[in-house]
């Protein structure tokens, strides 16, 4: 599946501080009963922004302003626990397009970035202050793999903080490019490789 | 140079090498499926009009939406009419493309990692891959098996390969005897909340020393099983003689002459790590500390001894746990009272926990208060209780005995718990809802389980008798 290339990003955040959100608060497993991956923006972070009668609470992700943002900071070891690519699928349907923290499960990180969702982990100091900071403007940038804060923050370097990603997957998400084209393209490869093992196994 | 097991399972399958430009491509000898997350990846293969590339490296079942109960007319009630239509698209996906399934009428139907071993299906040294985070039990066997997410299912089924790069490796060791009553699901949670939830995040886990040696292949399974709990995406122990013994008898062993065993049993041995390898991560535990455990909070991190006290740690979001849990830092938590016991998931579902569960239950009740939900991993696991009797003893007890599945491991099925509930369960995850929204998941071993069954509050199995006298039962 393609999708949406992604270049530079400039959006104000929403900041959930809470550390270790699984991906069971990112949406709730009841809901995997689903055969499509659309429409599941209204379930991102159920339980924790409706009330038992299924009305919006108070809770930042409810707010006018918190639809705007496109970037969400989050507690350290984002996204731990089921490997559900629901997870990513409901943030992005949601309106987020990246996730910012300090640490991010491996699964979820994996999966975020087969759907032209951008996984982040900045350096503590950068990860500190954007918690501290809800609402801010952000710029991630994914040409010089950098995240701009606002001048505001006082930072080193202009507020700018590197940020690392598999040089594979950067192309990917730049040109919108589908990973599985890539993989069919070696299929003299995967031939030879199934060869050798047969042979082996004989 | 030296090898890790991890190391060299991992190079048998690299079809083209990991650059700086480009991940490796992974050859996978084994795709479980089930309904929850294929769906979409069929979907994909359908607009691109693909087949399965390889059908016969494919095994499906269903476990995930499926009801564990039967109405009295033998129809199944699912908890949804979507949750129907999942297993039934999964039913025919598979029949479609011509994918082995132990469907319903299957004696080999279960949660995809009890059925997976059962079938002998899981071979050591192979690549497996599921879309489920529990993937890592099949590493037991010491297969490299990690879970992905549908877009790499996708990619499985018409490639049968992921792009991966290769993970660090961390080695956990654990020397020495356990004590009596601790059990492996001791051991990984010990290990859990020493390393951290987050410690293994980028890390294949190997479990190395006399304490995993000296374990049967369920409890092997149990320990492989919670490694995503501590961020590793594997957790992977080296073939010995226990592995190869337990292909005695299994359906989907090597179908080999005795000769031939022998040279696949060779190489299965030769997979174990070399002496002088070395891992980016060590962390070691002695045995003989490790105690029964219980987790205290909303993540399988947050665990602890059943005899110690509630941690008090000034944090916002521990704060944020306890006060979910409603437990408090400082106090003991034994004798915290129960609501619920489950007894199942692919981490405890097998004969042998059932074992355990009956030996502590013969002839005892399940408390008043306590809803008892034991849920056998597989038909294998339930046909081979009920030959032993073991039903009957859950039954006398006051505990039900269902149908095999995931059932309230993962709250999707209709099998929940109700808001403020608290649950000892034998399964993986105590997130905030997992067992249905607003309850309360204490995560422990099969005999920590029986026995807050029999007293109602979370109660050691080791002090049973002192707790609550026989007579007093």
């Amino acid at each position: 599946m393609s999708f949406q290339p992604f270049k530079t990003l400039t959006s104000q955040t929403l900041v959930l501080a809470t550390q270790n959100i699984d991906t069971d608060q990112i949406i709730p497993a009841r809901f995997l009963t689903t055969t499509s991956r659309e429409g599941l923006g209204k379930l991102a972070f159920n339980d924790w922004r409706y009330d038992e009668m299924g009305n919006e609470n108070d809770h930042p992700l409810n707010g006018g302003a918190a639809k705007a943002c496109q970037i969400l900071v989050a507690g350290h070891n984002f996204g731990c626990g089921s490997s559900r690519e629901h997870a990513p699928w409901a943030l992005m349907d949601y309106g987020f397009r990246a996730v910012i923290s300090s640490e991010i499960a491996d699964i979820f990180h994996a999966n975020s970035l087969k759907n032209g969702f951008l996984p982040i982990v900045i350096e503590a100091s950068a990860h500190e202050w954007l918690l501290d900071n809800p609402g801010v403007d952000v710029t991630i940038d994914l040409e010089t793999c950098e995240v701009r804060l606002p001048a505001s923050s006082g930072a080193n370097n202009g507020g700018t903080y590197p940020f690392k990603i598999d040089p594979f997957s950067r192309q990917c998400l730049m040109q919108g490019q589908d990973e599985l084209d890539y993989l069919l393209g070696q299929d003299a490869e995967i031939n030879a490789h199934e060869a050798s093992f047969n042979k082996a196994a004989s | 140079m030296p090898k890790s097991l991890f190391d060299k399972v991992w190079e048998r399958h690299v079809v083209s090498a990991e650059t700086r430009e480009q991940p490796a491509t992974l050859f996978i000898d084994l795709h479980l499926i089930h309904e929850v997350t294929t769906p979409q990846a069929f979907t994909v293969l359908k607009q691109r009009e693909m087949k399965v590339r390889r059908p016969d490296l494919t095994l499906a079942t269903i476990d995930h939406s499926t009801p564990t109960l039967l109405n009295d007319d033998g129809s199944r009630p699912y908890v949804s009419e979507q949750a129907e239509q999942q297993v039934d698209l999964l039913l025919a996906n598979t029949k479609e493309h011509g994918i082995t399934t132990h469907g319903w009428d299957s004696p080999y139907r279960g949660i995809v990692h009890v059925m997976g071993p059962e079938l002998g299906a899981t071979w050591p040294g192979m690549t497996i891959v599921c879309g489920d985070s529990h993937t890592a039990t099949h590493g037991a066997f010491g297969a490299l098996a990690f879970g992905i997410g549908t877009t790499q299912v996708g990619h499985v089924l018409a490639s049968q390969c992921i792009l991966m790069r290769k993970p660090k490796s961390m080695c956990v060791h654990v020397d020495g005897e356990l004590a009596d009553g601790v059990s492996a699901k001791d051991v990984i949670l010990a290990i859990i909340a020493k390393v951290g939830v987050g410690g293994g995040t980028g890390h294949v886990i190997e479990y190395r020393g006399t304490c995993f040696e000296n374990m049967n292949m369920s409890e092997r399974m149990t320990v492989c099983n919670m490694s995503i709990e501590a961020g590793a995406r594997a957790g992977m122990i080296a073939p010995d003689a226990t592995t190869v013994a337990y292909f005695k008898g299994k359906p989907m062993a090597p179908n080999m002459a005795p000769a031939e065993f022998d040279e696949a049993k060779a190489d299965w041995l030769s997979l174990a790590s070399d002496a002088d390898c070395s891992y980016d991560k060590e962390v070691h535990l002695t045995a003989a500390d490790i105690k029964p455990m219980v987790t205290y909070g909303t993540h399988p991190g947050m665990a602890m001894p059943i005899d110690g006290l509630v941690p008090a740690k000034n944090d916002p979001s521990d704060a944020k746990a306890l006060a979910y849990m409603d437990m408090q830092a400082g106090a003991a938590i034994a004798c915290t009272k129960v609501d619920t016991v489950f007894i199942g998931s692919c981490t405890n579902s097998r004969i042998e926990d059932f074992r355990v569960a009956a030996k502590i239950l013969d002839g005892q009740s399940v408390a008043d208060s306590i809803t008892a939900v034991f849920v056998p991993g597989s038909e294998q696991v339930k046909i081979e209780a009920e030959a032993e009797g073991l039903h009957e003893i859950f039954r006398a007890a006051g505990a039900q005995w269902r149908e095999p599945g995931c059932s309230m491991c993962i709250g999707m099925n209709g099998d929940i718990g109700k808001p403020g509930d608290l649950i000892v369960s034998t399964s993986n995850r105590n997130f905030e809802g997992r067992q249905g929204p607003g309850v309360r998941t204490v995560l422990a071993s099969p005999a920590t389980a029986a026995a807050s069954a029999i007293t109602g509050v979370i109660t050691d199995a080791r002090t049973l008798s002192q707790t609550m006298p026989r007579s007093a039962i």
